[in-house]
């Protein structure tokens, strides 16, 4: 994305587009990666409710793979997780690994 | 049509922002600004004005709450002196950054430690690089022009910055002067309606104030700021003219009082140029030529104007009623020598610190300065750049 000169910007930093989010993508800042193992998924879609981005994505009701561009790589979803038979749906991987 | 009153600095500041009228107001009490929220939440509970006045715990919730109402979309003011800018510190340069045009009346009063309440600049001086416009006056009636032309200033489109306008607590701020007010309406039609610029509770057009700005941008934005601030000066001037039409005053960025032809000259600000000009007189009587600068637009500075108006004096004197700690130049000072800078012929410039904590700034101070300044002017040699004045030793 081209950046901005100074003539172009809102008095004050004021941003005038809501939902404008989507453009500024963060999964850079992960240096954990959830993993998915749908194996183990009985699709409780507590990591749905649970994710503090929008970094799960729901094909036809049903849980999909995660969205990259947004997870930071909080954890939360592979905590909350309570996967199959002792065997959690969603484990975190260090990046890089 | 005006009104010819005798009023205290404060009053005539009160009576502006009656006359104003702004939607929101939120204010903390501190001496001497006191006197002035106080008179206008009067006219608040009288059903004088419309303004839905918020009082806070501290001058640090009055700003943010100023900060969010402006943000909200509405006309809005408070005052405050000393201790109270102080803490108000945070929040003037988000105030500012934020492109908020709030209009605040700063009654100058010195710093603690050790406490006093008297008048001196050292609170309005601390806060010259904050962002804000600064416009300084002389007496209760420039007090209370420039409170009317700060609204028109700070809500300009192609500005929306906040303007501090500054009075000599006591000296002007309690004491009764002969001043003229202009009619409500005068007043009503000359502000005119408030404009909003991106009002934050524009339900049809959510935005957000505030965001992070990373390395990526945050010059850029700082650049922006900076180049608003340089088109302040003709805006001032612009309002000015239209203000003169109205009230008959003039005003400029600043005032030049028998300057043209002199050859010595003081430069001082606010209430003390009152006395100040008196001696002038005397010394022009005796066939000195001095004369003298008081600065009204003290932020932006303007620069090249003020340079032109002293570079063909021999000797300036800039009085300041603050100091800079650290073996520095009283802010004053400061700028008016980077003013002279460019210039390869130029007056010898000297710093006089007076009147700190409401010392009292006498003829004689004034006197005793021009005096210095003929005998610099005649010999062109400098003994002391920067010395007190009426202190004991």
């Amino acid at each position: 994305m081209k950046l901005k000169g100074w003539r172009e910007l809102t008095p004050g930093a004021v941003i005038l587009d809501a939902g404008n989010a989507v453009e500024f993508k963060t999964g850079s800042w992960r240096s954990f990666r959830p993993i998915w193992k749908e194996e183990n998924c009985i699709q409780c879609m507590f990591c749905w409710i649970y994710c503090p981005d929008m970094a799960i994505k729901v094909k036809d009701g049903k849980r999909a793979e995660f969205d990259y561009d947004y997870c930071k790589g909080c954890g939360i979803c592979a905590l909350e997780c309570p996967g199959k038979k002792g065997k959690k749906a969603i484990v975190m991987v260090e990046e890089g690994k | 049509m005006s009104i010819i009153v005798a009023v205290t600095g404060n009053e005539a500041v009160a009576n502006a922002l009656r006359q104003v009228n702004p939607d929101v107001s939120a204010a903390y009490p501190i001496t001497p600004a006191t006197d002035i929220m106080q008179r206008f939440t009067s006219f608040v509970s009288n059903g004088k004005v419309k303004t839905e006045m918020i009082l806070v715990e501290s001058e640090h919730s009055a700003m943010s709450a100023c900060v969010g109402a402006s943000a909200a979309g509405g006309r809005v003011m408070t005052a405050t002196s000393s201790q109270g800018l102080a803490l108000m510190w945070e929040m003037l340069f988000i105030a500012s950054g934020l492109r908020l045009p709030i209009v605040m009346p700063v009654v100058n009063r010195a710093l603690s430690a050790p406490l006093n309440i008297h008048g001196d600049h050292s609170d309005a001086m601390g806060a010259r690089d904050s962002g804000w416009i600064q416009l300084w006056s002389e007496n209760a009636q420039e007090s209370y022009d420039n409170t009317i032309q700060a609204f028109r200033i700070a809500e300009h489109m192609d500005i929306r910055l906040p303007v501090m306008v500054c009075l000599d607590g006591f000296i002007i701020s309690h004491s009764i002067e002969r001043i003229e007010y202009l009619e409500d309406d005068d007043v009503t039609n000359f502000i005119g309606e408030y404009k909003q610029l991106n009002a934050l509770l524009n339900i049809e057009h959510p935005i957000s104030y505030g965001p992070l700005i990373l390395p990526d941008y945050y010059m850029e934005f700082r650049m922006a700021q900076n180049e608003v601030m340089k088109k302040v000066t003709g805006f001032v001037l612009d309002v000015a003219k239209e203000f003169e039409k109205i009230s008959g005053r003039k005003y400029g960025l600043f005032e030049t009082y028998r300057l043209d032809d002199a050859e010595i000259g003081l430069v001082i600000l606010n209430s003390a140029a009152g006395t100040s000009k008196d001696v002038v007189d005397e010394f022009r009587n005796k066939g000195i030529k001095a004369g003298l600068l008081k600065p009204r637009l003290f932020r932006p500075f303007p620069y090249e104007e003020i340079g032109r108006a002293l570079k063909h004096l021999k000797a300036v004197c800039v009085l300041d009623r603050a100091d800079a700690f650290g073996g520095s130049y009283g802010p004053a000072f400061i700028d008016i020598a980077t003013s002279l800078y460019p210039y390869s012929e130029r007056p010898t410039l000297i710093n006089k610190i007076y009147g700190l904590g409401g010392r009292d700034y006498l003829p004689e101070h004034a006197e005793q300065v021009l005096n210095e300044l003929v005998e610099i002017a005649n010999t062109r040699k400098l003994k002391t750049v920067k010395e007190y004045i009426g202190v004991r030793g």
